[in-house]
């Protein structure tokens, strides 16, 4: 833990052609740092699913990730409208995305679902009005 | 076999080709990105008809080795843009998804 590096990013709420793009930074961050590949995989993967939410259902947000000695974690914080059953939202297939963003490919429901599956740990922590910040950790190494 | 091979053999049209030797591992056909986040191996071929930017993001965090889009669907020119600049191998087939997959099922087995 004595180490620890931070990645910090604003992600832009307007912007879908510049979605993913704190995401595609971190995986060339995370090579250079010699990390390997599966765990840029996962992070990387859990990520871009919650960078893409915070831009389609709140907004926009920041990220933050910080590289730890065993562990990376990541955690992405929107004041957008806030998650208001989140074990519903974590369900496999249920998505409140619309028409226009459903044509651009989103809207499967499945990003919650992939962040967890990619993380050894995963928060949510939402309010309506307010916000929601979700906290993420993927372990590595030993 | 390399994406070039692939490209080659079945005459698609390539978009961008900048990884040529990269080798196809499989394949995943899909549309919906996060299900394509959430199942695509890396190293596969993805075959799709989405032909939005967003494809070029989903590309390069899956970490597959071409994107194929079917049915001779163009990609918009971001994607086209993204994919050259994202080191991305980016292919139109004239086949559709299915018929595309069966050709690569041939020469992977
Ligand atoms: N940051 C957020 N702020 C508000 N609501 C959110 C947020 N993230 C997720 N949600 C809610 O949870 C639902 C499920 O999210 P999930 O990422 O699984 O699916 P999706 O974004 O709708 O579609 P997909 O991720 O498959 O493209 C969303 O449709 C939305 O209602
Ligand atoms: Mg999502």
């Amino acid at each position: 833990m004595s180490d620890k590096l931070t990645f910090n990013f604003d992600v832009d709420g307007e912007d879908f052609t510049s979605a993913g793009q704190a995401s595609v930074q971190i995986k060339r961050n995370l090579r250079q740092l010699g990390i390997d590949s599966d765990t840029i995989r996962r992070v990387s993967i859990a990520m871009y699913e919650g960078e893409i939410n915070m831009v389609i259902h709140a907004g926009g947000g920041t990220a933050q990730v910080n590289v730890c000695e065993n562990c990376i974690e990541i955690v992405l914080k929107d004041e957008g409208p806030g998650i208001k059953d989140i074990d519903l939202a974590m369900q496999e297939g249920y998505s409140t995305a619309p028409d226009n963003i459903r044509s651009l490919g989103f809207g499967a429901g499945m990003g919650l679902p992939n962040m967890k599956r990619n993380t050894d740990e995963m928060k949510i922590e939402s309010e309506i009005g307010v916000g929601t910040t979700v906290t993420m950790r993927v372990n590595y190494g030993g | 076999m390399t994406v070039k091979e692939l490209a080659d053999k079945f005459s698609f049209t390539v978009c961008s080709m900048p990884d040529p030797d990269r080798k196809i591992g499989g394949v995943y056909i899909g549309d919906l990105l996060s299900w394509v986040m959430g199942r695509a191996d890396c190293d596969d071929a993805w075959i799709t008809i989405m032909s939005n930017i967003n494809v070029a993001a989903v590309a390069t965090l899956a970490d597959v080795s071409c994107v194929i889009l079917a049915e001779n669907v163009a990609p918009d020119e971001e994607l086209k843009k993204a994919a050259t600049e994202k080191n991305i191998n980016l292919f139109t087939s004239p086949h559709s998804a299915y018929e595309t997959a069966v050709k690569l099922y041939g020469e992977l087995k």
